[in-house]
């Protein structure tokens, strides 16, 4: 348990209302108590049913509008919503915490359903920078191309675009699948941490660039690795885990994937070199 | 960071004013300083089309000196002095704002040497000279600026504009893009992001013969192209020789008399998306700018890093 104990000497910030409590210990424990059920649940999400279906025409609608909307059918159990004219709108599709059938009839502009976690989200259009930035879990099939910054920072989940992506796809990412039909652009997997990267036609220079650790798999030509990325061979169990994930994101039925090339990290950057053998140990 | 579109109709002529100023509007949030237009209208081609300043808008959020308007007409006076001492003929003069000019005139001769003579009156800029080009810039959203100059009827071929977030330089019509690729007629440039090399190639250019009227990092990319084309490179060899030759992040779009060209540097590090078919090309740093003229459903796309395009009308 945390252990919380009242500061008797207030500062100017606590005599104006903000909490004197210190926190010291692991506070886990305390704020997340698995007894309590309440604490399994976010706080805005809803139990939808997947069979009532509803259409929003956003055309007239900001992304503002347009979000509170989605979110006031959630509440009333809405669990496939379609978006009609998103018209390349920016942040539609935000925040959505819950399982839910998310169908947008167009494109999208920039950070499209960012920071989800759950939905089912598919997008007959195009995206633009920083699609689903944050995603948690879920799964977004995109149809046609997307921007820049694809799924930066993903957490988890299934990221497909059946087209070509921008620069910079799965910069920062910490896990889950990005997929891309296409091409890519320049630094793919920029600093990534975790997670795998799949990538059925060529990428640009610079691929896998300071990445830390995870896998990119690239169907095509590679334009240049960048900084401590190195190829490694391609194992019977990545050929197996591949197929799996095309089948899923229903892309490159008749693709050899054993012809492709799989990038690690080679770890020889500073931040491995500077740690102690123990750390670098956990930090790998 | 600034927005930046241009469309180019292959093949016939449309509003172009009116389109452009769509595409900018909808860019508005990410440059609320000032709006800048190069039309590539469809004037006879036989005359020169001038667009100068002899002062700056000192309204709301400008960053220039309040000026009395009694010198803007003195120094109007100067420049009809010098064209008529240059041997230019003026068919037509438009006073379109206190501070702002276009005439239409008749000249033969070194177009490099009669820039200078010009711009050595003071605070007088030449925006643009060219046989279709009209380059409107000024404080204010798209709207305003369309509005003030009366650009809604202006039709054309193609056409690049600029929605400005000032940063490193002031708030003034001389900072604000698109620039002039002096002394090059119909030639202007708009650009999306920062140029780190730009004083060492600004001393290099200046040495040259080039002129730089700003303090703009932007105007070293339309004072580049010129000097490049100067020694015979094509507009593609210019743009292509840049991404090596400018250092930082850009993507920057060019138009000349006839075709519209982008650019975008090594990193993608900033935006566009760009629309093609066979009688439109239409781009801009967010898709809300091209669906604004186009509200159906369309294929779009990035380019991707180091990529140059060059479309003709």
């Amino acid at each position: 348990m945390a252990n919380i104990k009242t500061n008797e000497n207030k500062t100017k910030a606590q005599s104006m209302g903000l909490h004197s409590e210190v926190l010291t210990g692991k506070t886990q424990q305390k704020f997340f108590n698995p007894d309590e059920a309440e604490n399994f649940y976010y706080w805005g999400t809803y139990d939808v049913d997947f069979n009532k279906r509803i259409d929003l025409d956003v055309n007239d609608l900001d992304c503002k509008e347009a979000n509170k909307k989605i979110d006031e059918l959630m509440s009333q159990g809405y669990g496939t919503i379609v978006i009609k004219n998103p018209q390349g709108k920016h942040s539609l599709g935000v925040g959505v915490l819950n399982k839910l059938n998310l169908i947008f009839e167009g494109s999208l502009g920039y950070f499209g359903v960012g920071s989800i976690d759950g939905p089912t989200v598919r997008i007959n259009g195009r995206v633009g920078w920083s699609c689903a930035e944050n995603m948690m879990a879920g799964k977004v099939v995109i149809e046609k191309n997307a921007g820049s910054c694809f799924g930066a920072a993903v957490r988890g989940g299934d990221l497909i675009c059946k087209g070509s992506v921008g620069a910079r796809t799965g910069i920062d990412q910490k896990g889950g699948t990005i997929i891309v039909g296409g091409d890519a652009g320049a630094f793919t997997g920029f600093m990534m941490q975790r997670g795998r990267i799949i990538i059925l036609g060529n990428v640009g220079i610079n691929l896998g660039d300071s990445m830390y650790d995870g896998t990119i798999y690239v169907g095509g030509k590679i334009g240049s690795f960048g900084s401590d990325a190195i190829e490694s061979p391609m194992t019977k169990s990545d050929i197996d885990w591949i197929k799996r994930k095309l089948k899923v994101a229903e892309i490159g039925e008749d693709f050899d994937i054993s012809k492709m090339t799989k990038v690690v990290a080679g770890k020889k950057l500073w931040n491995y070199d500077a740690l102690e053998p123990t750390e670098k140990k956990g930090a790998i | 960071m600034c927005g930046i579109a241009g469309l180019i109709h292959r093949g016939k002529s449309s509003n172009v004013g009116n389109e452009l100023q769509a595409m900018l509007q909808a860019l508005k949030h990410r440059g609320p300083d000032s709006t800048g237009y190069a039309l590539y209208a469809d004037n006879d081609g036989q005359n020169f089309i001038m667009r100068f300043k002899v002062g700056e808008n000192v309204g709301e959020g400008s960053s220039s000196i309040n000026e009395d308007e009694s010198v803007y007409d003195k120094r109007k006076d100067l420049v009809d002095d010098m064209l008529k001492n240059l041997g230019a003929k003026v068919l037509k003069e438009e006073k379109l704002t206190p501070y702002s000019y276009r005439y239409e005139m008749k000249y033969d001769e070194d177009l490099m040497d009669f820039s200078k003579k010009i711009e050595s009156i003071e605070s007088v800029e030449i925006l643009s000279i060219g046989k279709s080009l009209e380059l409107i810039k000024d404080l204010g959203d798209a709207q305003a600026v369309l509005d003030r100059y009366d650009l809604g009827k202006v039709t054309g071929t193609h056409a690049i504009g600029h929605a400005r977030m000032a940063t490193e330089s002031g708030v003034d019509i001389k900072s604000a893009h698109p620039f002039w690729g002096y002394p090059f007629s119909d030639v202007s440039v708009v650009h999306n992001g920062q140029l780190t090399n730009y004083w060492n190639n600004r001393r290099m250019l200046e040495n040259k013969g080039m002129r730089f009227m700003s303090e703009c990092d932007s105007e070293l990319i339309a004072v580049y192209l010129a000097e490049k084309m100067r020694n015979g490179a094509t507009l593609e060899e210019g743009m292509k020789d840049s991404l090596s030759g400018l250092d930082g992040v850009f993507t920057y779009f060019v138009a000349t008399k006839d075709s519209l060209g982008m650019a975008k540097d090594t990193m993608a590090a900033k935006p566009l998306v760009l629309y093609e078919s066979d009688d439109l090309v239409a781009m801009g740093s967010e898709e809300i700018a091209i669906r604004s003229i186009l509200p159906h459903e369309i294929d779009t796309y990035d380019p991707f890093d180091g990529e140059v395009k060059v479309w003709q009308i």
